[in-house]
C-alpha cells in the first residue's frame, strides 16, 4: 500500500455512461504513470498520442485496444501526473477498464468535480474559471457555450485581473503618497491620479454591472412567460412551441394551475417558456393560488406574452403587469378562427398564432429568437458576469470605489482602505492581492529612496 | 576592560559569570533586548566589543519617521529605551505627513550621534540587574541542543538560560568601496567569525543581502548660505509618552539636488561600480537605492533630492542623504563636487556597500528563538530588516522572551498583527521571510487605523504591564494619562444633540432625529472638536492632545469597526495552534506545492499558515481539519496521563 500520506491517484470515466463510439477514461495522482508501466506498455512519449492494446495489470489479458496520452505534471489539466485513456465506448469495455484500474495499489475512483477540484488546488484554474468550466459541461446552446468557454478560458478571470491592476496601481499611487510623501519623486498629485483611474474604473465596473444581468440570465435561460385570460390557449401555444406534450392542454377554462416549463434553444439562446393559470376573477381558492403565481412568474420573467383571443376589441394588461408592460409581447392566438377575408388589424407589434395550425409559429419564434439575441448579445463585452456570487463581489467593489471618489481625498488613508477593501472583494473573485504587490508597484514607479 | 565600564561581573553578578539572559551586541537590538529582560527582572548581561560604542548610528543620524515612528513609539510603550534617548538628542524633531490623517502620521528627528551614545549608554548603566562585559564572543555553548551560554576570545564563559544574538552584518560582512573590497562588521570594527561558524554548522537557511551608505562630509567647507533649508517642527513632537518637552537645541538641516553632470559622472564610471560590475550579486533595498542605482533606474530625471544633515551639534561631520554609493573613493569625490553648494566639500569618509549574510528569518519563532536551536534569540539586521526602529522593535520582543524563556515557565510574549506594528513585523519575518533588507511602511500594517503611534501606549502598555516589563514611572505616567482620556471620553458621550439642535448650532448632519453624542458628531469630517468645543464650552477643559486622541477615534470608528470583523477572524486563526512537528506531509489530498511550503515553513498557528505565499483557501480548509483531528486524536491520551 502507498504510506497514508500520499495524495490518492484518481481515476473516472470522464465521457458520459452508457453505450457511446469512444470512451475516456482520466487517471490524475502520483501513481498515475503506473498506468503505462502495467497497461499500456510500451510506455508512451509524453504530450503524444499512441495507439496501444490495454492489458490488465495483474494477468496482462488484453481489455481492448485504443489511445493513451500522458501528461506528465504540472503541465496537465489537474497538475499532477495524468494518463488520459480513449476507448472503445462500450459497457464490457469501460467496466473491465475500471475494474483494472481499481486493482492498481493507491488508485480510486474520482470522486465528481474531482479532477476540477485539484485543478483549482493546484493553481492551474481560478476560481471563475472553475466556474465557466462547470457551466461549459452544462452548456446547451450556442450562446451558452460560447459565454462559458469563455469564461473557463479565463475571459473573466482576465478582465476581472485587469481591473484588479488598475486598482493595485491606485491603490500604489495612494500608499507611495502616505509611505513616501517626504520622498521629492511623490506628490500629492499621486492622489489626484489614483482618483482619476478610479473614476474610469467605477465607471467600466458600472458598466458591467448595468448589463441587466445577461450573463446569468443566458447561464440559467431567458425566461419567456405565457400569460392571459383563460382559455385563450395559452398550454396548446407552448406544446406547439415546444413540440412536444409538456403541459396539460384542455377546452376547460382555468385546468392549467401550475406553473409549468419547457426548455427551448432558440438561435443558439437557451429559453425558458412557463405556462401559466388564466387570469379572470374567481371565488375559486385553489384558483386564486394560480393566479397568484402566474403574476408572480410574470413580474419575474424577462418577457411576457400576452394571450388574446384574436377578436378581443380592446387589450388591457392586469394591474400588476402594467408597470413592467416594456417586457410584453401581445400574441393573438386562434388565428385559425378567423373567417376568410382580410385579417383584423393588429395593434402595434403583436404576433398573429395559431397554436393549431401552426400557423405564425415560425414568426413568433423568430421574434423570441431576436428578442432573446437582443437582451443577450454580449455586443462585444469580453466577459460578463454569469452567477449571483460574481455580481455580488463586483457589486461590493463598485460600493467601495464609490465610497473611495466621495471620501475626503486629505484622508489618504482611509480612501486606501476603501480601495484595499474594493481589491479584497474582487480578489476573493479570483485570487488574492498581496501588500508586496503593492510596495512592487509602488518601487517599480517611483524613484524612492533618500 | 575600560574604565567606563562600571558594571564589571565581577562586582554584580552571581558566581561563576552564571546569568539569566546574555545579549550579545550594544547596537540598537542589543540595547532594547538587555534593558527589556533586566526589567523583566531576569539577571542580564550586555556583551560588547567597547562600552563606548553601545547607541552607536552607524548610518544615517535619524530616528523614526513613516513606520518607523510607529515602532518607536511601540517600544516606548513597551517601557523601551529609543523614545527617550531620542528625546534626549533630537536637534531637528519633524512629524511627516502633517497634513494627512493621524493613522499615517510619522514622528522623526534627526539626532546628534554623540547624545544619542550617551544618553543611550546612560540608560543601560541607570538599568538595575543589567551588567555589561567587553569582549569579543568566540563560540556559543551548546549543551542537549540548547544554548546554555557562549565563550569569549578571552578564555571567559558566560551562562545563561537563553542568549539574544545582535551582532548586525558580521555574519561574512563584506565592504565594497570601488574595487576594493574589505572582510569588515560595522566601520571600524573586526568581524565575528568564530560564532559565524557555529551558525552555518547549524544547518539554518541563510541569506545574503546588501545596504550602503554615502559619504560623510565636513560641515565647515559646505556653502550653506546657498542652499534651501528645511526646518524642523515648533514645537516639536517627543516619542515618547514620558518625554514632556525637547529641550536640547534644534537645528534646519540643507537640501539640494543633484545635476546633469552629477548623473554623466555616475553613468561614466558605473563598470566601476561594484554592483555593476558584477561583484555584488546580493539583494538590496528597493527604497533605499544607491545613487547609481537611481541614476540608471530612472535615467530621464536631471535631478535627485539630497538632504544635507548634521551629525551633531557640536560635530562638523554631515550626512548628505540621498546618495548612498560604492564608486571608487575619487569618483565620489568628483561627483559630489558637482553638487550646489558641495563645490569646495571635503569628504570626510566616502560611502560604501556592504555585503553580508542574514539568517532566514523563517528560522524563528515568533518570540524570535531559533527554532532549531532552543535558548538562543535572535533580533535585528541578522534577521535581515533594515533601520535602528526595526532592530530595536525586535530587541525588545526577543529580550523580553529570553526572559520569560529563562525563569522557566511557558509564557511567551507575541504581539499580534492587530496589536502593533512590531507583530507585523515579526509575522512578516517569520512567515514570508525576506528577499531584500526589510524596513516598515504603515502600508505594511493592515489595521493601519488602529495601529497608530498616538495610541501606542493604549494598545500595548498594560500588555507590558501583564508580563512584567514596564516599570513603575511607566505605569504612573500611563495609569494618569488614562484617566484623563476616559474622563473626556465620558464628557464627549455624555453631551448630545438632535439634529435640530445640531443644525440651530450650524452643524449639518443628517436630519434622521436620532440624537447623537459629541463623540459621534465627530465622525463628520467637518466637525471638528474645536467646533464641538465652541457649543460647548466646558470642553476646553479638555488637554489639546488627549481632545486630539479622541477626536482621531471618533474619525476612524466607522472604518475601524468594520475591520473588527477581520481582527476577529485573525485571532480565531492566531488561536488554532499548530502544535510543532506536525506531520504536514501526512494531510490527504494538499497539493505537493503547498504541503512541501508548510514542511518548509513548519507554521505554528493557523494564521502564520494562511500568510504563507502561495497557500490556498483550500488549502488553509485541509490543514485546519488534519489540525482539528489531531487536536482530537491527543485529547483522551492526556487525559489518561492525569
Amino acid at each position: 500500500m502507498p504510506p497514508p500520506t500520499e495524495t490518492p491517484t484518481i481515476y473516472a470515466l470522464s465521457t458520459a455512461p452508457g453505450r457511446a463510439g469512444v470512451a475516456v477514461i482520466r487517471v490524475s495522482g502520483p501513481r498515475a504513470s503506473q498506468v503505462l508501466a502495467l497497461m499500456t506498455r510500451p510506455r508512451p512519449k509524453p504530450r503524444i498520442a499512441s495507439a496501444r492494446t490495454f492489458i490488465h495489470p495483474i494477468d496482462s489479458r488484453p481489455l481492448d485496444r485504443g489511445l493513451v496520452i500522458w501528461f506528465p505534471g504540472p503541465k496537465s489539466f489537474t497538475g499532477e501526473d495524468v494518463v488520459e485513456l480513449m476507448l472503445h465506448g462500450g459497457r464490457a469495455v469501460v467496466a473491465s477498464l475500471v475494474e483494472a484500474l481499481a486493482s492498481i495499489h493507491g488508485f480510486r475512483l474520482a470522486e465528481p468535480g474531482e479532477f476540477a477540484r485539484r485543478a483549482f488546488d493546484n493553481g492551474k484554474i481560478d476560481l471563475a474559471e472553475a466556474e465557466g468550466l462547470a457551466d461549459l459541461i452544462d452548456a446547451e446552446t450556442e450562446a451558452q457555450r460560447r459565454q462559458a468557454l469563455r469564461q473557463a478560458i479565463g475571459g473573466l478571470s482576465a478582465l476581472v485581473e485587469s481591473w484588479r491592476a488598475t486598482l493595485l496601481d491606485a491603490l500604489a499611487l495612494t500608499e507611495a503618497a502616505i509611505d513616501f510623501s517626504d520622498e521629492a519623486d511623490v506628490s500629492d498629485q499621486s492622489i489626484a491620479q489614483a482618483r482619476a483611474s478610479v473614476e474610469s474604473l467605477e465607471a467600466a465596473i458600472r458598466h458591467h454591472l448595468d448589463d441587466a444581468n445577461r450573463g446569468e440570465i443566458l447561464r440559467d435561460g431567458f425566461r419567456v412567460t405565457l400569460a392571459g385570460p383563460p382559455n385563450v390557449g395559452k398550454s396548446s401555444l407552448l406544446n406547439a412551441l415546444a413540440r412536444r406534450p409538456a403541459a396539460i392542454v384542455s377546452e376547460e377554462a382555468g385546468t392549467t394551475r401550475d406553473v409549468i416549463e419547457v426548455r427551448l434553444d432558440l438561435g443558439g439562446y437557451p429559453v425558458l417558456l412557463s405556462d401559466t393559470a388564466g387570469i379572470r376573477q374567481t371565488e375559486l381558492r385553489v384558483e386564486q393560488e394560480g393566479i397568484r403565481r402566474t403574476l408572480e412568474a410574470a413580474r419575474a420573467a424577462d418577457l411576457i406574452l400576452w394571450l388574446v383571443d384574436p377578436g378581443a376589441p380592446e387589450i388591457q394588461l392586469p394591474p400588476d403587469l402594467v408597470p413592467v408592460s416594456d417586457r410584453v409581447l401581445l400574441v393573438r392566438n386562434k388565428a385559425d378562427l378567423i373567417k376568410t377575408g382580410a385579417p383584423p388589424a393588429l395593434p402595434d407589434d403583436s404576433v398573429l398564432v395559431s397554436a393549431k395550425t401552426g400557423q405564425g409559429l415560425d414568426d413568433l419564434t423568430a421574434r423570441l429568437a431576436a428578442i432573446a439575441k437582443d437582451r443577450l448579445d454580449d455586443r462585444g463585452l469580453p466577459a460578463a458576469l454569469t452567477n449571483a456570487r460574481q455580481r455580488a463581489l463586483v457589486a461590493d467593489t463598485h460600493h467601495h470605489l464609490c465610497v473611495f471618489l466621495e471620501g475626503n481625498p486629505h484622508e489618504p488613508e482611509l480612501r486606501a482602505e476603501d480601495l484595499r477593501r474594493a481589491a479584497h472583494a474582487l480578489g476573493r473573485l479570483t485570487g488574492r492581492i498581496d501588500v508586496e504587490d503593492i510596495l512592487g508597484q509602488i518601487f517599480s514607479r517611483f524613484c524612492i529612496g533618500k | 576592560m575600560s574604565p567606563v565600564n562600571t558594571l564589571s561581573p565581577a562586582q554584580h553578578t552571581p558566581a561563576l559569570n552564571t546569568y539569566d539572559v546574555i545579549v550579545v551586541g550594544g547596537g540598537h537590538a542589543g540595547t532594547e533586548a538587555a534593558a527589556a529582560a533586566a526589567r523583566m527582572g531576569a539577571s542580564t548581561v550586555l556583551v560588547t566589543h567597547r562600552f563606548a560604542t553601545i547607541g552607536e548610528m552607524s548610518c544615517n543620524p535619524a530616528i523614526g519617521g513613516l513606520g518607523k515612528g510607529h515602532l518607536v513609539r511601540e517600544v516606548d510603550a513597551l517601557d523601551g529605551l529609543m523614545g527617550r534617548v531620542a528625546d534626549a538628542a533630537g536637534i531637528q524633531f519633524r512629524l511627516l505627513n502633517r497634513s494627512k490623517g493621524p493613522a499615517v502620521q510619522g514622528p522623526r528627528a534627526q539626532a546628534d550621534r554623540k547624545l544619542y551614545r550617551q544618553a543611550m549608554q546612560s540608560a543601560i548603566r541607570a538599568t538595575p540587574g543589567l551588567t555589561v562585559v567587553e569582549g569579543a564572543v568566540h563560540d556559543l555553548i551548546v549543551e542537549n541542543g540548547r544554548v546554555s551560554g557562549l565563550k569569549l576570545e578571552d578564555g571567559r564563559e558566560l551562562r545563561a538560560a537563553a542568549v539574544v544574538l545582535t551582532t548586525g552584518t558580521f555574519l561574512n560582512g563584506l565592504i565594497h568601496l570601488g574595487e576594493t573590497r574589505t572582510p569588515a562588521g560595522r566601520h571600524g570594527e573586526a568581524p565575528a567569525k568564530g560564532l559565524s561558524e557555529r551558525l552555518y554548522n547549524s544547518g539554518l537557511a541563510m541569506g545574503r543581502l546588501k545596504t550602503g551608505t554615502p559619504a560623510r562630509l565636513d560641515g565647515r567647507t559646505i556653502a550653506w548660505d546657498r542652499l534651501a533649508s528645511q526646518p524642523g517642527d515648533d514645537p516639536p513632537v517627543p516619542f515618547s509618552f514620558l518625554t514632556t518637552a525637547i529641550t536640547t537645541p534644534q537645528i534646519a538641516c540643507g537640501v539640494t539636488e543633484t545635476t546633469p553632470e552629477t548623473h554623466r559622472i555616475i553613468r561614466e564610471n558605473l563598470s566601476r561600480s561594484p554592483m555593476y560590475s558584477g561583484q555584488i550579486e546580493s539583494v538590496g533595498p528597493r527604497y533605499c537605492p544607491s545613487i547609481e542605482d537611481k541614476v540608471v533606474r530612472f535615467e530621464q530625471r536631471e535631478t535627485h533630492q539630497i538632504f544635507l544633515e548634521p551629525e551633531g551639534l557640536d560635530d562638523p561631520t554631515v550626512y548628505p542623504n540621498g546618495i548612498s554609493t560604492s564608486l571608487p573613493a575619487e569618483v565620489q569625490e568628483a561627483f559630489i563636487r558637482t553638487i550646489p553648494g558641495l563645490e569646495q566639500v571635503t569628504i570626510l569618509r566616502p560611502g560604501y556597500a556592504i555585503e553580508y549574510d542574514t539568517i532566514d528569518p523563517r528560522e524563528l519563532e515568533s518570540t524570535l528563538e531559533v527554532k532549531r536551536l532552543p535558548g538562543l534569540f535572535l533580533a535585528g539586521q541578522i534577521n535581515g530588516t533594515t533601520g535602528y526602529e526595526e532592530a530595536a522593535a525586535q530587541g525588545i520582543v526577543a529580550g523580553i522572551n529570553a526572559a520569560l524563556a529563562a525563569g522557566g515557565g511557558h509564557r511567551t510574549f507575541v504581539l499580534s498583527r492587530s496589536d502593533a506594528y512590531i507583530g507585523v513585523m515579526i509575522d512578516d519575518l517569520v512567515t514570508r521571510g525576506v528577499t531584500e533588507p526589510y524596513r516598515m511602511f504603515t502600508s505594511r500594517a493592515e489595521f493601519r487605523l488602529k495601529l497608530r503611534a498616538d495610541n501606542a501606549d493604549q494598545r500595548l502598555t498594560p500588555l507590558g504591564r501583564a508580563i512584567g516589563c514596564v516599570g513603575p514611572e511607566r505605569e504612573t505616567a500611563f495609569s494618569a494619562r488614562m484617566a484623563t482620556l476616559d474622563a473626556g471620553r465620558a464628557v464627549l458621550d455624555r453631551l448630545t444633540l438632535t439634529p435640530n439642535e445640531a443644525a440651530n448650532a450650524g452643524l449639518v448632519i443628517n436630519h434622521d432625529g436620532r440624537r447623537r453624542s459629541a463623540f459621534e458628531l465627530m465622525a463628520f469630517p467637518d466637525i471638528t472638536f474645536d467646533r464641538l468645543a465652541a457649543i460647548w464650552p466646558e470642553l476646553n477643559a479638555i488637554a489639546p492632545a488627549i481632545a486630539a486622541q479622541i477626536e482621531t477615534d471618533a474619525r476612524y470608528a466607522a472604518y475601524v469597526r468594520r475591520q473588527e470583523e477581520d481582527v476577529a477572524a485573525l485571532k480565531r486563526d492566531e488561536a488554532i495552534a499548530i502544535p510543532a512537528g506536525f506531520d504536514f506531509a501526512a494531510i490527504q489530498s494538499l497539493s505537493n506545492e503547498v504541503r512541501q511550503k508548510l514542511t518548509q515553513h513548519q507554521p505554528r498557528t493557523l494564521a502564520h499558515a494562511a500568510r504563507i505565499d502561495g497557500m490556498t483557501p483550500a488549502g488553509l480548509t485541509l490543514l485546519l481539519a488534519a489540525v482539528k483531528k489531531a487536536a482530537k486524536a491527543a485529547a483522551p491520551a492526556r487525559l489518561n496521563r492525569a
